[in-house]
């Protein structure tokens, strides 16, 4: 059936491997924290490339190292960059990530510092940085369609208007892009507690749905009861959640899901960080529910447009991928509106339905894919945060 | 709607609603609508509940389940009279 969302385009960057992307970052990726200086000094070098520090890399070992190199390659091969150079402390695991980017047939030039040195290290991938931004910056943005977008969704510092209005905003969302075609995530494994038995439904058929439900099962039985002190009362909900009105996990819960809309099933179940197998349609990530973890996760799974609902105001950001910040909350709006992207408290005032609402979030997310710079972008918000199952050896 | 709601109710099976004006004081008569269907009814509001918080659609007694959304979100443990405000020190998750 063609709707009034079924021909709409967006201009955006086509990837050697057909994926489509929004932003065109030359990436400067450490493979480990102790590469960070390297890679800052690449990025102060070169304009037009950007560092991505982060706090780990070194002595993880199991299913946790892992998650670091696809967090590390699916971040590099996400659609919005264009180009990598990756820095690693030796050549083994850069190797490794670097062949993981390059499978997207973008260009990616690799560094080790052992028996080099950083001075030797930064001269040379500096040289490589340059290169890829004369490369890239000639990249031109063509028309695709819309649903070539993967966009994912996570909120946060949710309050009870984040139930009434922004979530519901980007259910509306992809209530009507999902049939189009587009690809979707969302997660928060932890804050689906309370709304288990509603998030286990929704799944496309009963088997997707008991595999939802064992995944869900063994993080509350190896991570939460195995951690807990006494009950989870004082993180969930948190204080921003309580003070924003929120008493129980059963109540955010419910909030949290309106983010799939009426109608929206999801297909399959991805791994931290994965990235989907099983064709366009919605799926659930096994995520942390911290915001800046799971945008990193869906990030580095390909989404390459973040939708973000907000209720007292997080104002988290991400380096690679723009995150639409909406709001249903008024004392939000006029205490913090340097945040909001997409204001949609007139559906707690009645003079907007969840309908408009949806399609001023449609407008935004075309006119970010066009390259419009999100509130997150703008102030700077370029939080990269990987997920830790476990410590280091 | 020409004037603008002060609390907001989910679904006729709740028996609470969300404040969704700064600002609101006892005594305030409040413009009510339940968003599943838009239909109004009117409150009085029986304290300072700031935007956000949720205040009881009628008189609710220690043990009942406190409903939103058409769903069960807790168990009310202390008694809180219609127009009260309804948060942590009266309800709490049945989880644990």
């Amino acid at each position: 059936m063609s709707t009034k969302y079924s021909n709409m385009t967006v201009k955006a960057y086509r990837r050697e491997n057909g994926r489509v992307g929004v932003r065109n970052h030359v990436l400067i990726l450490p493979v480990d924290d102790i590469s960070n200086a390297a890679c800052e000094a690449v990025a102060n070098n070169v304009k037009g490339t950007l560092a991505i520090p982060h706090a780990y890399g070194r002595l993880q070992f199991g299913e946790d190292l892992e998650l670091h190199f696809r967090t590390m390659i699916g971040t590099g091969a996400n659609p919005n960059v264009a180009a990598v150079v990756v820095i690693g402390i030796e050549p083994g695991w850069t190797k490794r990530i670097a062949d993981g980017i390059r499978e997207t047939g973008k260009p990616v030039a690799e560094f080790s510092i052992e028996q080099n040195g950083d001075f030797e290290t930064i001269r040379r991938a500096s040289w490589a940085a340059k290169d890829f931004v004369h490369k890239t910056s000639e990249y031109q943005r063509e028309e695709c369609a819309l649903n070539e977008l993967w966009i994912s969704t996570k909120c946060g510092e949710s309050d009870t208007t984040t139930g009434l209005g922004s979530c519901p905003t980007v259910g509306n969302m992809y209530d009507k892009l999902l049939p189009e075609g587009i690809t979707g995530f969302f997660g928060e494994t932890s804050e689906i507690t309370g709304a288990e038995h509603i998030c286990q439904k929704r799944a496309i058929n009963e088997e997707v749905g008991e595999r939802w439900y064992k995944m869900w099962k063994a993080y509350q039985d190896d991570v939460i009861f195995a951690h807990q002190t006494d009950d989870l009362s004082d993180s969930q909900p948190t204080k921003g959640n309580i003070e924003g009105g929120l008493t129980t996990i059963e109540e955010k819960a419910l909030g949290n899901l309106e983010k799939i809309g009426r109608t929206s099933q999801y297909i399959d179940i991805l791994d931290p960080a994965e990235a989907p197998q099983s064709g366009k349609g919605l799926y659930f990530m096994d995520s942390s529910s911290a915001a800046a973890e799971c945008v990193t996760l869906m990030a580095a799974g390909g989404a390459v447009i973040h939708t973000f609902p907000t209720g007292q105001g997080n104002v988290v950001g991400n380096p690679i991928v723009p995150v639409i910040k909406i709001t249903a909350n008024p004392r939000t709006v006029r205490t913090m509106s340097e945040h909001v992207d997409v204001d949609v408290s007139g559906i707690l005032r009645r003079e907007m339905t969840i309908d408009e609402a949806g399609d001023e979030l449609i407008d935004m997310i075309c006119r970010t894919a066009n390259g419009r710079s999100t509130a997150a972008e703008a102030l700077g918000h370029r939080e990269f945060s990987m997920t830790k199952l476990y410590r280091s050896a | 709607m020409s004037e603008i709601p002060h609390l907001l109710v989910h679904e006729h099976a709740d028996n609470v609603g969300v404040v969704v004006v700064e600002g609101l004081t006892a005594g305030t008569d409040m413009l009510c609508c339940v968003t599943h269907d838009n239909s109004t009814f009117r409150l009085t509001a029986g304290a300072d509940v700031p935007i956000g918080h949720k205040i009881a659609l009628q008189d609710l007694k220690e043990g009942d389940t406190a409903m939103k959304y058409g769903e069960d979100i807790g168990k009310i443990i202390a008694d809180i009279p219609k127009g009260g405000h309804v948060h942590t020190h009266n309800c709490k998750t049945k989880r644990w």
